[in-house]
């Protein structure tokens, strides 16, 4: 067995983007060190090795170091053996990638804010969410996962939906997925949770639940809420 | 599949960063294809919304009619399905490499993100915008360093991403007041440098244009 240099992987157990980049490692059997970041707090290694956005997760490959999860994701089906997390048809290649731009870009933000909102402005980040899961449902198409048979990029990009979102349900009382039109992503999201290599990454229910609600503030949450649809 | 047009199309509109970022990579790698003006600022053709119906945006490459959306998606797919055709714009065999390409090609949009908002906003949000954008071209400045493109001695991927947004610089220089020689000289030689090869320049729109450009869109939106 030839000797790779240590993988060290930066983040927060209860980020979504960094399950993306742990998710990787794991379905690759790659093994790695977490180093649990205080994101209120940011340590020297990880301003040192994402100077630009100064965020989670940072992959660390001996001296090199990846950022961004979907960078991350591609970086590690690279590098390592085991696998393929993305397919091999340059045309399925394209829609994988299209369809993880999706959640990134036109998704997350309503989705988000359905969650963050109230009244009228909710109802309308709603519609907009659901018009969007129904695109994604869509796209399962009858199969197991999105990447077909076994879990692949697609399906670790679009890992929020198997975990935090049912969380954020939960403290919220918004419902979206138990919709009886998500019936697809429903049953995607009990796949994905009970593959063993991911099992090994994901924070349970009641460690997300514990982790938001400590950190949100009811003006820290309308704050982020702000922000959000500025950027829109 | 049947009756699709056989070949590339590539759904794009004149001034589109975005669709320059396609039309140069088919010319640096000699692919041949048909260009398809669109209509964005009237009604949207039947063609761009069957084949973008999630966004409706150009630029579309539409390969024996199976479209391929957004501009980096496009970049990839084009050096995966046509292997053979050189120059190649990602490292072949440097996944880290690909990975930095990656990033920072992904990173280039917020020139064009940032750049908007400094012409669309006033007051506060714009000095937001403009601190904002000398940053980013700062941090573009600092990761090209004294090499040649991004792509080390060859023009690649990250160069490609950036250099369509070149034209729109004069524009966000007057709008925030900053000079792009004074803050980033080694990403202006950089522009220079690109804007001297066929497939750049073949792509490109003055910027006396592109200012024309913005200006029909602030009317459209109703900004002052």
């Amino acid at each position: 067995m030839s000797s790779s240099p240590p993988v060290k992987l930066i983040g927060h157990f209860a980020s979504p983007f960094v399950h993306r980049a742990a998710a990787a490692l794991r379905l690759k059997g790659v093994p790695y060190e977490f180093i649990q970041e205080d994101l209120e707090n940011k340590s020297e290694l990880m301003l040192a090795n994402n100077p630009i956005h100064k965020k989670v997760p940072v992959l660390l490959h001996g001296d090199r170091a990846v950022c961004e999860s979907l960078v991350i994701v591609e970086y590690v089906d690279e590098a390592f053996d085991g696998p393929p997390l993305l397919p091999a048809d340059p045309y399925d290649r394209a829609m994988a990638r299209f369809w993880a731009h999706f959640m990134d870009t036109k998704c997350r933000t309503p989705l988000v804010l359905s969650f963050l909102t109230e009244g009228e402005q909710q109802e309308g980040f709603l519609k907009e969410t659901k018009e969007n899961l129904a695109l994604l449902e869509a796209q399962l198409d009858g199969k197991r996962f999105f990447g077909g048979d076994s879990v692949g990029y697609l399906d670790i990009a679009l890992s929020g939906m198997s975990r935090w979102m049912a969380v954020f349900e939960e403290m919220t009382g918004v419902s979206l997925l138990a919709d009886d039109d998500f019936a697809a992503l429903r049953r995607w999201a009990k796949e994905y949770t009970s593959n063993e290599a991911v099992m090994q990454c994901l924070p349970g229910i009641e460690q997300i639940k514990g982790h938001f609600s400590a950190t949100a503030k009811k003006d820290k949450v309308k704050a982020v809420a702000t922000a959000m649809q500025q950027q829109q | 599949m049947a009756g699709a047009k056989k070949g590339l199309v590539l759904l794009d509109f004149w001034v589109s960063p975005f669709g320059q970022r396609c039309r140069i990579a088919l010319a640096e790698k000699g692919i041949p294809y048909e260009y398809s003006e669109q209509e964005l600022l009237g009604a949207k053709s039947d063609l761009l919304l069957r084949s973008n119906p999630v966004h409706k945006k150009i630029p579309v490459l539409l390969h024996d009619g199976r479209p391929v959306c957004e501009s980096l998606v496009i970049l990839n797919y084009l050096e995966e399905a046509f292997p053979d055709a050189s120059p190649k714009l990602l490292p072949a065999d440097d996944a880290y490499a690909r990975a930095q390409a990656r990033f920072w090609a992904a990173y280039s949009d917020k020139v064009y993100e940032v750049g908007t908002r400094l012409w669309k906003l006033k007051g506060e949000p714009q000095a937001q915008a403009r601190a904002e954008i000398v940053q980013v071209l700062r941090n573009l400045d600092g990761e090209l360093g004294e090499r040649s493109f991004f792509g080390g001695e060859a023009f690649g991927f990250v160069d490609v991403a950036l250099v369509p947004f070149v034209p729109w610089l004069p524009s966000y220089e007057r709008y925030g007041e900053f000079s792009v020689e004074g803050i980033a000289p080694r990403l202006a030689a950089w522009a220079r440098r690109c804007a001297e090869r066929d497939s750049v320049a073949k792509s490109f729109h003055p910027p006396e244009k592109v200012d024309e450009f913005i200006n029909l869109l602030k009317k459209t939106y109703g900004i002052e």
